[in-house]
């Protein structure tokens, strides 16, 4: 019997760069054949690929800017704004559900039977029904009907509500932010509070036994035994949730408040530079999910188990 | 236990429980108060029953609802059988014939679908029905179906990928999956909707709804990846040495041993998927598809029941609770029996 070489098909390195070989071959294809289409169709379209328009005037207005901005400015600055109007509404909105989630996660564990069915009721009507009709809920169906500035209602004497928004003592909030925020609130707040609820009950009961015996008094050993430990499984979920909220403030645009996605938006439809809008937007979401993942895993570290 | 310890025992057990049980009465009462209010005193309820076909199927042509009855009627028979084969209490169907028709249940699902979209859609004999008469529920559960049947493979393609020690295959994976799933899905359907047809050739004119499809699968096959990549982590790595050691090449352990486990173990996470695609559908209706929200919309935009949000929007929210709601009741019950 001859000691011939196996057939080249048998050997599993000829395949690995084979299989290799093919996926970026298919993958340049399909990029090629994209990339002359579109320069073809743009071509069709007399444009032609560029950020130059940035430059250029903006010419539109935008209802709510925390820094100084008018028509005359360019895309540029428009752009900021809207990102500056993103990062607020996602700070604020991700600071404020977090509350809301605790509260409610923490609420489900209670012996109180009310108070248990309550957070229940409020995590599976806000968890089964989309964001987006959320939104439109809150903005037509109950900002746009307030009373209109003159006779503005108040709760507890504080808050003033009118379809001018939401004012407390020192600021006021447009409905636009107020709905926005509201709804990225509720919303994330629903799942946040399962992750919570979840995150509490993977601990083993000998935790609690263990705390109570040592005469720990309920509070205390939420604080300083049980969340400390719930915190480890419950900061990743909890990441993918704040980077969600942050995605879904993008649904600004169905009810009008001038956020990045909104003024991209605006953008497009007057210079009709899809595929620059379209970089740009993923670059900015990119970023933005980047950071928060970043910032993120900094706390899942300081959490964490520490093994010698 | 009788009504009275029941009451003390969860309701007023310390002096703290009956302070919180009656802040939550005083504010339970005042929110039921305030609704029942206005659902009875305010609200106009009409638009909803004069609607109601509107809010179903749209203005599909009122001559030929006879189809979507035949569509609905598949669908409920083959629900039905399914769901007696796979749950052991039932006795509609028994023994041996149960057994013989179990491996064709899944290729009669997959031979309805075409069917159905031809009693929807027309041609081939029937009268054609034009997509954009395909509004309401009926494109959003078309919609959510066709998509995440679709993004299934992709997902399934890209799982493999990322996990797989090919250099390449995995970075190009891993970039599409994290590209994808960093962006907002108005985004993504922005991009299905405009960019698309910039990047397809101009002979080739895609209809608003295929359109929508492409978006819905592009987001939805990146989640659908770390989904199943979740369930071929969770398989260990004996299954695969074992099967090696058996004599199978790496394709044939990826499909014959290491797929159905990891599928398997995957399925709720899928029902999750679904339910959260469904919900996203919401979203075609800013880029101009008139499914449930999109009619809503166009509905209310109508001179005679402007101002009729509220109603219109607890409606259709309704109508999404309760499909999202069943689904994720189902999956609970899928896991518990998957677990045991």
């Amino acid at each position: 019997m001859t000691n011939t070489k196996p057939p080249i098909w048998r050997d599993y390195r000829f395949w690995q760069i084979a299989v290799q070989c093919i996926a970026v071959i298919l993958v340049i294809a399909i990029v090629a054949t994209l990339w002359m289409n579109l320069n073809r169709n743009l071509q069709q379209l007399g444009m032609k690929f560029g950020f130059d328009f940035l430059q250029q005037e903006a010419s539109f207005d935008i209802g709510e800017t925390l820094v100084n901005y008018k028509p005359t400015d360019t895309y540029i600055l428009a752009l900021l704004v809207g990102l500056i109007n993103s990062l607020r509404v996602a700070i604020a909105g991700i600071l404020l559900t977090t509350i809301v989630g605790t509260t409610a996660g923490i609420a489900s564990l209670f012996d109180n039977w009310l108070v248990r069915n309550i957070s229940l009721v409020y995590v599976e009507v806000f968890r089964n029904t989309p964001l987006l009709l959320q939104l439109l809920f809150w903005y037509f169906g109950v900002f746009l009907v307030f009373p209109k500035v003159e006779n503005k209602f108040y709760v507890w004497g504080l808050i003033h509500l009118s379809q001018n928004g939401i004012e407390l003592p020192g600021f006021t909030f447009s409905p636009e932010f107020s709905t926005l925020l509201l709804g990225l609130t509720f919303y994330t707040g629903a799942f946040i509070a399962e992750i919570v609820r979840g995150g509490i009950k993977s601990l083993p009961k000998g935790q609690w036994e263990a705390g109570l015996s040592l005469g720990l008094k309920p509070t205390l050993l939420m604080r300083l035994v049980i969340f400390p430990q719930a915190l480890r499984v419950i900061i990743p979920p909890l990441t993918s949730q704040y980077l969600n909220l942050t995605k879904n403030s993008s649904l600004a645009i169905a009810i009008g408040y001038p956020d990045i996605y909104f003024v991209a938006s605006t953008t497009f439809n007057q210079t009709g530079k899809a595929v620059e809008v379209m970089i740009l937007i993923m670059l900015t979401y990119l970023t933005l999910s980047l950071i928060i993942s970043l910032m993120m895993n900094l706390l899942n570290r300081s959490v964490q188990i520490k093994e010698r | 236990m009788n009504k009275v310890t029941w009451l003390r025992k969860n309701l007023f057990s310390t002096w703290y429980n009956t302070l919180l049980t009656i802040i939550c009465l005083y504010f339970l009462f005042w929110i039921v108060k305030g609704c029942l209010f206005w659902a009875f005193h305010q609200a106009q309820w009409q638009v909803i029953p004069v609607n109601l076909h509107l809010f179903l199927v749209g203005r599909f042509l009122q001559s030929l609802y006879w189809r979507i009855w035949i569509v609905l009627g598949i669908i409920t028979i083959l629900s039905l059988i399914t769901l007696s084969l796979f749950t052991k209490k039932s006795n509609i169907i028994k023994g041996r014939f149960s057994q013989s028709i179990t491996p064709w249940i899944a290729p009669i699902w997959l031979l309805s679908f075409p069917i159905n979209i031809w009693l929807i859609g027309g041609g081939f004999g029937l009268q054609s029905v034009s997509t954009n008469l395909w509004n309401g529920l009926l494109l959003t559960l078309l919609m959510a179906i066709v998509s995440i049947v679709l993004s299934f493979p992709i997902g399934v393609i890209l799982a493999l990928g990322r996990t797989s020690n090919l250099f390449l295959t995995r970075w190009f994976s891993i970039l599409y999956i994290e590209i994808v799933r960093g962006l907002p899905m108005i985004g993504i359907l922005f991009i299905a909707q405009v960019m698309l047809p910039l990047f397809l050739p101009t002979e080739l004119r895609l209809d608003p709804l295929i359109r929508g499809i492409a978006g819905l699968v592009l987001f939805s096959a990146a989640y659908m990846a770390e989904n199943v990549r979740g369930g071929l982590q969770s398989i260990p790595r004996g299954q695969t040495e074992a099967s090696k050691a058996l004599g199978f090449n790496t394709p044939l352990v990826v499909i014959l041993i290491i797929l159905p486990q990891a599928l398997r173990a995957v399925i709720p996470a899928i029902v999750g998927q679904f339910i959260s695609l469904f919900k996203d559908t919401s979203l075609l209706s800013l880029v101009g598809l008139v499914e449930l929200t999109g009619i809503a919309r166009s509905i209310l935009a109508q001179p005679q029941f402007l101002g009729r949000y509220a109603e219109v929007y607890i409606f259709i929210g309704l109508i999404y609770w309760l499909f999202c709601y069943s689904m994720s009741l189902a999956s609970r019950k899928l896991e518990k029996q998957l677990g045991n």
